[in-house]
């Protein structure tokens, strides 16, 4: 060993070549092996955060039994119709990138801060008994520092909520990302989100609700600490549960069997 | 014998790198807000850290020395890489906690610092050894770290509920301060601080020294010596 000459250009070439070839060789062996494995466990995070969004996964015992019992469609949001898209290869970042995929929103149809909204949604819906028990809808909207991304899941009654479940936030630890707290979670179960009116009505207060209020089922209690997280929160239930959001396929959906 | 335990341990408490070297403190702020990340940060470190310090020293005699630092960085960029690969794949929730600081692993003095200071010098054995008591150093700050933020933080610990939180109907007010990045600072400087008041040696020479007093420059002189200069 000690013959060779370590600094000579030939030997600076030999090792440098052969180390960068060695190293990238077994990177890229490695991460092929693992691809899949990598792949599976985004779409396991994504099912997951699905399922416990309607609180099924009790109900079904594992995130894979319940997932074969939802159905992925996309539909129109204008139009309110399901198309005839794959749900696989839908990706909202990619939506909202492609011109003709996303409208801009003017200043008073965006009650939720979210400047874009995508022409096409994939949501989720679970039946039971071959009748539709819950619907699991993409929601999104602006807290304090970001996007709150979650999915409200909504029971077959097209009123009751299920569930609410965020699954991409930057809101401050201990007081906007409580709404990741499993008890402020529960609170949502059972509230209703329609007025015999058709309006919104749902949303989050200051203080925590009375029982005596004539607004008990609409409301839910604030985190304190919290005010524009929990704002952000109403406005995006206002927004996708409006209007412009969901409402036209929810009212679709009472008229025909899907 | 007692020459590999050295090894092994010198890095723990006497020569701790974070403690008594300062590296790798970048690191020792971010990922330590909760206990779980940071125990799977510390096996990653340790485990770059210990197979970089063997790559190397394998191949300590036929590295030309003008671009040795290149070639240690492509061996720890690569196991870096490795690492990440693979939490991606079995531990997916934790990689996400951890985002970015598992390839920040790359540019961790600790691992540059032993590669050239030790690995270079020695054979592949001890270069492991002295690789893994260097991850074990960092380990035993960062876990120390870890437990207290997150019983203060969170009043948890591995998400264990240690105080009961007043959200979940206890006494606890999580003391928010200790989610954050500076705290850190603090409790590494109070470790810092009780490891030399235990390892005296630690300590270092000040770099400057206050000078005594001199006469000429005490203002007002006593009244004695200006009666003497009249006279």
């Amino acid at each position: 060993m000690s013959q060779i000459n370590k600094d000579s250009t030939l030997n600076i070439t030999f090792v440098g070549v052969g180390l960068c070839l060695l190293c990238s060789a077994i990177i890229s062996f490695i991460a092929i092996q693992l691809r899949s494995v990598q792949e599976n466990n985004v779409v396991l995070d994504m099912q997951k955060k699905i399922v416990s969004s309607a609180g099924l996964e009790e109900f079904y015992g594992s995130v894979e039994n319940a997932m074969s019992n939802i159905k992925t469609i996309i539909i129109d949001l204008d139009k309110g119709e399901i198309v005839d898209i794959s749900p696989d290869s839908y990706e909202l970042a990619k939506e909202l990138r492609e011109d003709g995929k996303y409208k801009f929103l003017s200043a008073e149809e965006d009650i939720a801060s979210i400047k874009k909204r995508e022409k096409y949604s994939k949501i989720y819906i679970e039946y039971k008994d071959n009748k539709i028990n819950t619907l699991i809808l993409p929601v999104r909207g602006y807290g304090l520092w970001g996007i709150l991304y979650g999915y409200l899941a909504i029971e077959g009654d097209f009123n009751t909520v299920a569930g609410l479940e965020f699954y991409e936030h930057k809101e401050t630890p201990g007081l906007g990302a409580e709404i990741d707290n499993p008890k402020w979670k529960a609170l949502w179960k059972g509230k209703k989100i329609y007025q015999e009116n058709g309006n919104v009505s749902l949303k989050v207060i200051k203080g925590s609700v009375q029982k005596t209020s004539s607004n008990y089922n609409y409301e839910i209690d604030g985190l304190s600490g919290a005010t524009l997280t929990c704002n952000g929160v109403s406005n995006l239930i206002a927004y996708w549960m409006g209007n412009d959001g969901f409402l036209n396929f929810i009212n679709n959906l009472q008229k025909i069997d899907v | 014998m007692s020459k590999y335990s050295e090894i092994l341990f010198r890095p723990v408490f006497k020569e701790n790198p974070i403690a008594l070297q300062m590296l790798g403190i970048c690191s020792a702020l971010a990922v330590t807000s909760k206990l779980y990340p940071t125990l799977i940060m510390c096996v990653a470190l340790t485990v770059t850290v210990s197979l970089s310090n063997f790559f190397i020293s394998m191949i300590r005699n036929i590295t030309p020395s003008n671009i040795r630092i290149i070639v240690q960085m492509t061996i720890i960029s690569s196991l870096v890489i490795l690492v990440d690969q693979a939490l991606k794949a079995y531990d997916y929730e934790t990689s996400k906690t951890l985002s970015v600081f598992v390839g920040l692993i790359i540019t961790n003095c600790i691992v540059m610092g032993r590669a050239e200071a030790f690995a270079m010098q020695n054979p592949p054995g001890v270069s492991f050894l002295d690789g893994f008591g260097n991850g074990l150093g960092y380990s035993v700050i960062l876990i120390i770290l870890g437990i207290i933020r997150e019983l203060f933080g969170s009043g948890t610990i591995l998400e264990y509920e240690i105080f009961p939180l007043v959200q979940n109907g206890g006494w606890y007010v999580p003391n928010n301060f200790f989610l954050l990045p500076p705290v850190s600072f603090i409790l590494i400087g109070l470790i810092i601080w009780a490891l030399r008041a235990w390892q005296k040696d630690q300590i270092e020479e000040p770099e400057f020294k206050m000078s005594q007093n001199s006469p000429e420059l005490v203002p007002n002189p006593p009244p004695t010596t200006s009666s003497k200069v009249a006279s």
